[in-house]
């Protein structure tokens, strides 16, 4: 380990911080024109009410909740993502573990709006809070999803801290005023033992703790479903359904995440085919569970073929969402386990394109769930429709759109891997001591 | 498309130990399927054609007959939407009716609409019994309005039901007519009691 490749990573590590060349502008402003579109189809909802929706009394539940638990269940992933490859001190985690943290902190800020989207009376929604009836499972996911929206924060935070402190000391003269917010965040980190132990403890208890933390998260979002007197979501398995399908997508998207800033940021060198490999080997064994569970799911119900899931199971198999449901099970699910599985050459590529089929079939099953469950027939004769209008799909991309947006404005100002982790691992010492040039800044 | 909805505003609750627990009977027999019942509903709580607090249902029975099914709120007595709501806007007055706070409470969330619940403005809207008109010592629209008297309105405690002409003792005449309740199994306890007659399955 010497001094000059310590000096690459640190510089490419920082290297997005302060810049803003054409391609990043263009980007920062075709993504905003598009969260633009999305807050104006938001504002003329906010005027018209729900009815501008395809929502009606018979499916009073789609785009929304969908995306609610689809963005959700993409955070979750990369907090998993962060928090197992750190809980078993995978020594390739290092340049990872940023980008599928604030993968999913920006897919939570995105995914816990939803539901606020979805009502009717938002202006009321302080009532969750102050006539909070504890029966009610969207307490509960005000409560959970609350929780996991700060932890995520702080396990955002904590590892930054050491970052932090290495831009301020190193980007002293490039950047001025965020120097000083540097320095405040990072609370006076100096690297010593003591401090060291601390955080590494810190890290330590939240990479343990966010896993039950977003296990809650999306089991009390399936028991939204999973409570109810409708049939086809009336079902044991929901919550681990959802919890497997929420670490698939996540798991997708971080791959996707990683893959693109690493191009844009040159982090080739650092990031390599080997970490596509083993995380398309994450994704492989997730898409396997996931197969498991649905089956389990379908056949128990579809056996016995209880008079109000029948015609439910039948629209989604043979009847008028059999293409949505054939396109993910083949499309979305099986497709891509061995289009990531199979050796050969280009594994980066296949890990992308597998990961994009993943996320469009994630998105796919969660219409599948909420969607036919929804119209499906409460008294035998009573079939509902549900065709979404320019302000879902609208408001849809918009937040889509959210989620890159955060990310590259977060690593304009953030460090985009983590350096003191590959310090760690590359066995370099905490850097002030190592190298008391670069620790200019303080004192 | 601002509309009006009356539900739960100006309803004033029943003395204490003088409440009374209203129910329904609906006479599968004489029910013609005319929907004069869904439009005085709509007529009376001003709402759009699309909303149906009482929605007929045409339904074909296994001989191959066909038999009308008018459907109101059941006001059930374990009222699984009633359970779900974050923040009690949905509740139950003395009388057992099933009411939504949309004044202050309801911020549309429709997790009671996942349970049979139906309608949609902001907040959520349902079949109250009309309870102003009860109050007042009326008849609830609909059954006012059923040429047909296929409906009657009940009191459990006083043991007695009307559909505006004639009155009859409620258990007598549940009893003596093999009176159902839909999807009873739920356990939900519904207040609305069916009256079958057109060969449809007793036990749906
Ligand atoms: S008004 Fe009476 S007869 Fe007409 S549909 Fe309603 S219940 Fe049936
Ligand atoms: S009781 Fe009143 S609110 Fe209920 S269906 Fe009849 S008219 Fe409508």
């Amino acid at each position: 380990m010497d001094a000059r490749t310590r000096g690459l990573y640190v510089e490419r590590a920082l290297w997005p911080i302060g810049r803003g060349d054409r391609n990043f502008w263009l980007a920062v402003g075709g993504l905003s024109a598009l969260v633009a579109l999305g807050l104006y189809a938001y504002v003329y909802q906010l005027q018209n009410g729900l009815w501008v929706t395809g929502l009606n009394q018979k499916v009073s539940w789609g785009f929304y909740i969908i995306n609610c638990v689809f963005f959700i269940g993409i955070s979750y992933g990369g907090a998993m993502t962060g928090a197992i490859l750190r809980l078993t001190n995978a020594k390739w985690r290092a340049p990872l573990t940023r980008l599928a943290e604030a993968t999913a902190v920006a897919a939570l800020l995105v995914g816990a709006v939803f539901p606020i989207i979805d009502l009717g009376r938002p202006d009321r929604f302080i009532n969750v809070i102050l006539y909070a009836q504890v029966g009610s499972p969207i307490v509960w996911d005000v409560v959970a999803i609350g929780t996991y929206l700060v932890a995520s924060l702080v396990f955002l935070y904590l590892p930054l801290i050491p970052d932090l402190a290495i831009a301020r000391d190193l980007l002293g003269s490039r950047a001025n005023v965020l120097g000083k917010v540097y320095g405040m965040l990072s609370l006076g980190w100096r690297g010593t033992h003591a401090q060291e132990r601390a955080l590494a403890r810190g890290v330590g208890i939240l990479a343990v703790l966010i896993i039950p933390l977003a296990i809650s998260v999306h089991s009390v979002l399936a028991w939204l479903f999973a409570v109810t007197s409708r049939g086809a979501w009336h079902s044991t398995i929901f919550a681990p359904l959802f919890v497997l399908a929420a670490v698939l997508s996540g798991v997708a998207a971080v791959i996707l995440v990683i893959a693109a800033l690493r191009k844009v940021y040159g982090l080739q060198a650092f990031i390599t085919a080997k970490h596509f490999r083993y995380l398309s080997y994450l994704l492989i064994a997730l898409g396997m569970g996931y197969l498991y569970f649905m089956i389990s799911e379908y056949l128990t119900e579809g056996y016995v073929a209880a008079e109000e899931i029948a015609p439910v199971l039948e629209s989604i198999f043979v009847g008028q969402y059999a293409p949505s449901f054939w396109a993910f099970a083949i499309g979305g699910l099986v497709l891509p386990l061995f289009i990531a599985g199979l050796p050969g050459r280009y594994p980066v590529a296949r890990a992308c394109l597998a990961s994009i089929l993943v996320i469009a079939g994630m998105w796919l099953k969660r219409f599948l769930i909420v969607v036919p469950g929804m119209a499906g027939p409460i008294m035998p004769w009573e079939w509902g429709r549900y065709s979404p209008t320019w302000v879902e799909i609208a408001i849809t991309v918009g937040a889509a759109a959210a989620i890159p947006l955060m990310l590259i404005v977060f690593f304009r100002f953030f460090p985009v891997m983590s350096v003191h982790e590959l310090d760690e691992i590359e066995g370099v010492e905490p850097a002030p001591r190592l190298a008391p040039a670069f620790a200019g800044g303080e004192e | 498309m601002p509309i009006a909805f009356p539900a739960a505003e100006g309803h004033v609750r029943a003395a204490p130990g003088k409440a009374r627990q209203w129910a329904m009977v609906i006479d599968l027999r004489k029910c013609d399927g005319c929907k004069e019942c869904t439009l005085a509903c709509q007529t009376e709580h001003a709402l759009p054609k699309s909303f149906e607090w009482i929605k007929v249902f045409e339904v074909k029975d296994s001989q191959g007959g066909k038999y009308f099914m008018p459907r109101p709120c059941f006001q059930c007595e374990n009222a699984p939407c009633l359970r779900v709501c974050p923040t009690g806007a949905t509740f139950r007055d003395e009388e057992g009716v099933v009411l939504v706070d949309q004044v202050d409470k309801c911020i549309g969330c429709r997790m009671c609409m996942e349970h049979p619940v139906p309608q949609i403005k902001g907040t959520v809207g349902k079949c109250m019994f009309c309870v102003h008109r009860t109050d007042d010592g009326k008849l609830p629209a609909c059954v006012e309005a059923c040429a047909m008297e296929a409906l009657y309105i009940g009191d459990l405690v006083e043991d007695v039901a009307t559909n505006g002409n004639e009155t009859v003792r409620l258990s007598t005449f549940l009893k003596e007519n093999d009176a159902f309740r839909y999807k009873e199994d739920l356990g939900t306890g519904p207040r609305v009691y069916y009256i079958a007659g057109h060969g449809q399955l007793l036990d749906n």
